[in-house]
């Protein structure tokens, strides 16, 4: 890769000003950042670590609310929010291989919106806020197409808050190469409402499947879901799989989703 | 370029980087600690695999920069005090869990991460951490029994391999 100018803050307010800089990106986990850059995909002249900043850091409980700093590795999600949000907990278990969640973050996944990322998928299955240095941005507004978000430059996630749900699980149909979603679903029932987030499948990125909502939300079982279907249209065609297959799965994965949440 | 100083294998070790430097080849080319394996470069195989803070990290995917300061324990460091193999390299020579031994130094800091997180794995529990790492020969049926005799289980139910 290309050499730049590496610093590391301790501070938001100091990584908001070294980001200021031309050229210049935040790195998180590096997980993907690194490999593209290896690619020669993206050339920064300078990269700002967000890895010494303690505010961005670990998971807490702030009433409803599960509260995750957005340097937080996938590795401490996964067992440090297993007693608050078990289906967040299990799904961070899930995201590539032991050594990829010791060091890959959830802001850096949510930054990327990978459409076949893990995150974006419980993010906006729990209707979750996105929190940055400068707003609080709904994850209904966030995702914004493939690889796109509501981010303007510069900005930084800071943390994620998510609402504990009453339920909730995600079910992933692995891409065993890439260790990505080739379709995976994230349910989950709050007190009244029922929301599903499909990643993997779509060329539009992760998307809220509001039939099956609206099908599980009278009755939340895995029948509820029986003769529903998602169009093949829009989603993903590649070497893994083709458009009509992803839209198949994707139902198959919601159903298994919310059977496992029981 | 900057000068990076990392605990390695128990000692304070520095060494030149630039930004771009990663951790695989900062301690490949830095130090001198060649037993870490460049396979993919891509962060698949994990050939690469070392502890970071006692968690197992990629090095090609890491930036010695970034780690400044960490405690960092390579394949060199898996030996007992004296010299002898630890338990979990001892395995890996008792039931020939490696053939060219490409994917080895990855796999036995792997499977040592696995064992500290859990000391009794079950044969699927470790088939699937070490889903991070790729043998090319395919020998993997003699690495998970390896992995599952330096945990102290009886494997002889395993039978061997035709490889």
């Amino acid at each position: 890769m290309y050499d730049f100018d590496f610093v590391k803050p301790g501070s938001i307010d100091g990584a908001v000003k070294a980001l200021a800089a031309e050229d210049a990106i935040p790195l998180a986990g590096g997980q993907t950042l690194l490999p593209s850059m290896k690619q020669r995909l993206n050339a920064p002249s300078v990269m700002v670590s967000l890895r010494g900043i303690p505010e961005l850091q670990g998971v807490c409980r702030d009433g409803d609310v599960l509260v995750v700093g957005a340097a937080t590795t996938h590795a401490r999600v996964a067992t440090e929010a297993a007693a608050e949000y078990p289906g967040l907990a299990a799904l961070a278990g899930q995201i590539g291989d032991p050594a990829v969640r010791a060091m890959g973050t959830i802001g850096g996944s949510l930054a990327n919106n990978d459409p076949s990322a893990c995150y974006p998928a419980g993010v906006l299955g729990s209707g979750a806020t996105i929190v940055t240095n400068a707003r609080e941005i709904a994850a209904d507004d966030f995702f914004d197409g493939m690889f796109a978000t509501a981010l303007e430059e510069g900005e930084i996630i800071t943390s994620v808050r998510f609402p504990i749900p009453q339920k909730a699980a995600y079910a992933k149909f692995h891409q065993p190469a890439s260790r990505f979603a080739l379709a995976a679903a994230f349910v989950a029932r709050f007190a009244g409402t029922v929301r599903v987030a499909i990643t993997g499948a779509s060329e539009g990125g992760v998307f809220r499947w509001t039939e099956a909502e609206a099908a599980l939300k009278e009755s939340f079982t895995p029948e509820a879901l029986s003769g529903l279907t998602l169009p093949a249209e829009g989603m993903i065609g590649d070497l893994h799989g083709t458009p009509d297959y992803r839209a198949h799965l994707a139902a198959v994965m919601t159903r298994r989703a919310v059977a496992a949440a029981g | 370029m900057g000068k990076v100083t990392m605990t390695v294998n128990g000692r304070q070790m520095t060494a030149e980087a630039e930004g771009r430097t990663l951790l695989s080849t900062w301690l490949r080319e830095g130090l001198g600690l060649t037993g870490t394996h460049v396979g993919c470069d891509t962060s698949q195989c994990g050939a690469c695999v070392v502890h970071v803070d006692g968690q197992p990290v990629k090095s090609c995917t890491a930036l010695a920069m970034d780690l400044d300061g960490a405690e960092v324990r390579t394949i060199e460091g898996m030996a007992n005090a004296d010299g002898s193999l630890s338990a979990i390299q001892q395995a890996f020579q008792d039931h020939h869990g490696l053939q060219c031994g490409f994917c080895t130094p990855g796999m036995v800091m792997a499977a040592a991460a696995l064992l500290k997180e859990n000391p009794k794995p079950t044969e699927a529990e470790v088939r699937h951490y070490l889903e991070g790492n790729i043998c090319r020969c395919t020998g993997y049926h003699n690495i998970v029994k390896a992995v599952l005799a330096a945990s102290g289980q009886d494997v002889s139910g395993l039978g061997i391999a035709a490889e």
